[in-house]
């Protein structure tokens, strides 16, 4: 009885985490531009492996491997917000956006600002290229 | 140590670099040992102590800048927290889901400032990926001098959304100090509440 | 449990052949990153799901290389694309 009831919770976590999966492929194939393709890329995918992973503890019901899973997606957690962050940095750097789908931007300003200071103070050597990866 | 000392360590222009203790990595040794031990799927004694072993090679061969822990940490706070999270994640990804679907294309979205009201980079860093993860946003840019974050977020139509979305970052921030900030930064939200006048996160 | 299996498998090769359109149309060497992402993520789904019909757990050591290398892989790119256009 206990058995059947952690299957079908189980199958259920794993249908819907595949789902999240596939939420991932149809958003990155219609959302329209890099910057809205990321957050399909990120938010479904550490849904469905938290699910896919609780899942399979459900199914091995063994102590011994639940700090794996835990740290599995302990590490999703923690990549891919980064990796969110450097590819949205580099896209939005190198311009890789539709103005049009933006209703606002905040940073445009910022960016401006900031390009022109950068060529007041051109010929000072300024280590760039450390400076700009921390700020 | 100071703040401008902490942005002069990360940037290494001085030379001189702000080196942690050991009572500063204590956090971090005991993280990565309980990772060695997961990996492992053993957590004998002898094993724990030779992940340690290796945690403390690690960290003696490839430096870090230390994490300034706030030394308050509310584990009920932290319960509610994490509760939250996994509520909230799942209705992230539902709604990424139906936007993917239903419409596709013709979804807006917007590049957003928000100045948090803490200082410490262990907070900024957290609000930043509790915020990549939970509301349709993530983070383009950070200026750490003024803790600013410039986020993208999805499903934005109008000035209205824009609000909402600084709204829901500043209340992430929140539920983060409540938990992990420092006395003065909870001392401060509390006055902050009690006073609602004073306007946070609006650009400058 | 063989149902289940047979949904999600039809649903992540879906999710597969979805990523791997947007792999070859990829306007930007960006989107072909995240579309590999997504795919080695998938790819993790499924060894996920191999290993609960098969009751073991000797695969979760790559389900972490893949989240690593997929890690890895989207920074050290992104910071290359930024880098460029800098010098």
């Amino acid at each position: 009885m206990l058995d059947t009831l952690i299957d079908i919770v189980a199958g259920t976590f794993m249908i819907v985490g595949c789902l999240m999966s596939l939420a991932a492929g149809i958003g990155m194939l219609r959302f329209p531009d890099l910057l809205s393709r990321l957050h399909a890329a990120t938010k479904p995918q550490v849904l469905g492996l938290f699910l896919l992973l609780a899942a399979l503890g459900l199914e091995l019901r063994s102590w011994a491997v639940l700090p794996v899973l835990v740290l599995a997606w302990l590490l999703q957690l923690l990549t891919a917000p980064v990796s969110a962050h450097m590819v949205g940095r580099a896209g939005y750097r190198t311009r890789h956006l539709k103005r049009e789908t933006l209703v606002a931007d905040e940073l445009a300003a910022v960016v401006e600002a900031a390009e022109q200071r950068e060529e007041h103070e051109i010929g000072r050597d300024r280590p760039r290229d450390r400076t700009d990866f921390i700020d | 140590m100071s703040r401008e000392q902490r942005l002069a360590d990360a940037k290494d222009e001085s030379g001189q670099r702000q080196r942690s203790t050991l009572r500063q990595e204590i956090p971090l040794l005991v993280g990565m040992m309980l990772v060695w031990g997961a990996l492992w799927q053993d957590f004998a004694i002898g094993n724990l102590v030779f992940g340690l072993l290796i945690s403390l090679l690690l960290v003696r061969v490839f430096r870090l800048p230390p994490i300034i822990l706030s030394g308050r940490f509310n584990i009920w706070r932290a319960v509610v927290f994490i509760g939250a999270f996994l509520r909230d994640v799942t209705r992230a990804s539902f709604e990424v889901m139906y936007l993917a679907v239903f419409r596709g294309p013709r979804t807006t979205s917007a590049v957003i400032t928000v100045t948090l009201r803490t200082e410490s980079d262990l907070l900024v860093t957290f609000v930043g990926h509790v915020l990549t993860l939970v509301p349709g946003s993530y983070v383009v840019e950070v200026d750490r001098r003024s803790s600013t974050l410039y986020l993208h977020v999805l499903n934005v139509n109008d000035q209205a959304g824009v609000e909402k979305a600084r709204a829901s970052v500043l209340l992430i921030e929140e539920r983060l100090i409540r938990m992990m900030g420092t006395a003065e930064e909870l001392a401060a939200l509390n006055a902050e509440k009690t006073e609602p006048s004073k306007e946070h996160g609006a650009p400058s | 449990m063989n149902i289940v299996l047979w949904i999600c498998g039809i649903t992540l090769s879906i999710a597969a052949c979805l990523a791997i359109v947007r792999l070859a149309k990829g306007p930007s060497i960006l989107e072909r990153v995240i579309a590999t992402d997504v795919l080695l993520l998938i790819i993790s789904a499924a060894l996920c799901i191999e290993m609960t019909v098969n009751q073991h757990a000797n695969n979760l050591v790559f389900v972490l290389l893949a989240c690593l290398v997929g890690f890895v892989g989207s920074v050290t790119v992104s910071r290359f694309v930024t880098d460029r256009r800098n010098a």
